[in-house]
């Protein structure tokens, strides 16, 4: 399949994920009503298209991010976790929570400004270390400080109502996400995305190793700005907005890399597309999950995808990597 | 004119790498750098082509101070082949020999099947990296580097890895490059085939230059033995080619 192609099949995918999101729930809405002033109509308008699109751009974001990553630290491992941003939204949520912020909005700030703050920190450590070792090191060190600090935070929360909520938020979820989050959040998302989509060249040379990529006239520094930046921005708003999901990044370029090519810029777009679409049809399968509450979207994700993950490893053994 | 290093000094971390080196390298001919491990040839290579900071010193091309070339204009200038020939995706040939192209923003198709003719990797343009073997990505990452046309090639170990069948055709193919006027700068350690190959030969020992000039007059047993701590015997075949053979401590 050509790369064009595979793309406008990703795309269809994801659009018809979309429109099977905002069908799909505990009333199930056929299309005829949407248009037709049937009352259910308010359960799509206000309830799924705001989710539907969360969950679009976030898979996208995340997807897209997990691609520029792995071509980064050139590690089919990679993830937007390795960067310590997840955590560290996280931090700043559990934090708003903890001190009783209640609106939204302010537990939304506290998130992204933890994400802004930690990728700051984790630029000023990286800044001329041009190894991906000390990359990863310093990540991972600010990933572990953080979920220290969020048991911390836990531990010493004032009542067993705010530790319930905290719990419920770390889970990560789409449920009841309204306009208002898509409006704090997608701004962040795009710009992050935007930045991620400027590093294609940049990964690509780096195939052949980081002197190589500098004899090319790659500058490795603006590169490592617009992967810390760009994963900041677009990973850190998705996490403020939704907790935790993971294995989207993980996942989705690894599964894509056979069909696109292992270059790291074709690699991208399918990415973003592919993460949509993953996300949107699991939010959606949580919420046909029998029972009377929903299965959380970031449990689940871990349910299928570390077995999923698993059997692909198992799948590759004896192969080399990439 | 050329490219000149003058007064290099290189620090890696504590240690002095370059002391103090000065070179001067032609375009349309083929130096060698030589010299025991450790002695700078590689370090040199690097900060000719910007990639490790100068601590004193400046390279220049034709004048211009390489250092402050605008990084793409730099990368069009000088194609740098570097000794670890890592391929970390398992891209295809012709994607990889492709990478060449980043400097000038265009597909260069022409240029990419030149190179590719010319390493005697067209046959594997359809492959993908992981099933090369050294030496045929050896020669798929020297395509890399010509597709990119620079002025200057500088090469580190370009014969590693390379069986004599191979080693040859690519000294024929530097030593072509060099005669269209690309000047070819690099790093052997066979005395053998940098006898069969240098115009020029620059020989480094403690991060410091020991001889440069014509390869028979810096290449001379005293030279060789100062250089590298071995005694070396040197015959002269009938047509005039030299074949160098270390012989034991000196």
């Amino acid at each position: 399949m050509s790369r064009s192609r595979l793309k406008l099949a990703l795309l269809m995918l994801a659009v018809l994920l979309f429109v099977g999101s905002l069908m799909a729930g505990k009333a199930w809405v056929p299309v005829d009503a949407w248009w037709s002033g049937d009352p259910r109509w308010m359960i799509i308008a206000e309830l799924r298209l705001p989710r539907a699109l969360l969950a679009a751009v976030l898979g996208g974001v995340l997807g897209l991010s997990g691609a520029v990553l792995q071509g980064w630290l050139r590690n089919p491992l990679a993830d937007p976790g390795v960067l310590g941003v997840s955590s560290a939204a996280a931090l700043g949520a559990v934090a708003a929570l903890v001190l009783g912020v209640a609106s939204q909005w302010g537990v939304f700030a506290a998130a992204m400004g933890a994400a802004i703050g930690a990728m700051a920190l984790l630029a000023a450590l990286t800044w001329r270390a041009e190894s991906a070792a000390a990359f990863v090191l310093a990540g991972s060190v600010l990933a572990s400080l953080a979920a220290a600090l969020t048991a911390f935070l836990i531990s010493i929360a004032p009542n067993p109502y705010v530790v319930a909520e905290v719990l419920d938020w770390l889970m990560g979820a789409l449920t009841d996400r309204s306009f208002a989050d898509l409006g704090y959040a997608a701004p962040f998302m795009l710009a992050g995305a935007a930045l991620l989509l400027l590093t294609g060249r940049g990964l690509d040379a780096l195939t052949l190793g980081s002197d190589a990529a500098r004899s090319l006239g790659i500058d490795l520094r603006r590169l490592q700005a617009l992967v810390i930046a760009g994963t900041g921005l677009a990973v850190g708003a998705g996490v403020a907005v939704t907790g935790v999901i993971g294995f989207v990044g993980l996942v989705v370029p690894h599964l894509l890399r056979p069909l696109v090519g292992a270059r790291p810029s074709a690699l991208l777009v399918p990415s973003a597309l592919g993460g949509a679409a993953l996300v949107l049809g699991a939010d959606t399968l949580c919420r046909l999950a029998p029972g009377p509450g929903e299965v959380r979207l970031g449990v689940a994700m871990a349910l299928i995808g570390a077995p999923f993950f698993l059997a692909l490893l198992l799948g590759e053994r004896g192969r080399s990597w990439g | 004119m050329g490219l000149i290093a003058s007064g290099v000094t290189v620090k890696l971390g504590r240690r002095t790498v370059l002391r103090d080196v000065s070179a001067a390298f032609e375009p349309g001919r083929v130096t060698v750098v030589l010299g025991a491990n450790g002695a700078g040839k590689s370090t040199l290579l690097r900060a000719a082509a910007a990639l490790v900071p100068i601590q004193a010193g400046a390279v220049t091309i034709d004048g211009g101070d390489v250092a402050r070339l605008p990084p793409r204009e730099r990368a069009g200038t000088i194609g740098y082949l570097p000794q670890d020939a890592v391929v970390h995706w398992n891209m295809q040939v012709r994607d990889l020999v492709a990478l060449g192209r980043l400097p000038h923003g265009d597909a260069g198709a022409d240029a990419i099947e030149q190179a590719l003719a010319a390493t005697r990797t067209l046959d594997l343009a359809d492959r993908s990296a992981r099933n090369l073997s050294g030496g045929e990505r050896a020669r798929v990452l020297l395509a890399r580097v010509l597709a990119g046309e620079p002025r200057w090639l500088l090469a580190d170990e370009p014969l590693a890895s390379l069986d004599p069948q191979h080693q040859l055709e690519t000294l024929e193919l530097l030593r072509n490059a060099a005669m269209a006027g690309m000047g070819v700068v690099i790093v052997l350690h066979d005395l053998t085939l940098a006898a069969a190959i240098a115009d020029d030969v620059l020989l480094l020992k403690d991060g410091q230059v020991l001889a440069q000039g014509p390869a028979e007059a810096v290449m001379t047993p005293d030279h060789l033995a100062a250089a590298y701590g071995v005694r070396v015997d040197m015959v002269v075949r009938s047509d005039g080619r030299r074949i160098i053979l270390p012989l034991g401590p000196v």
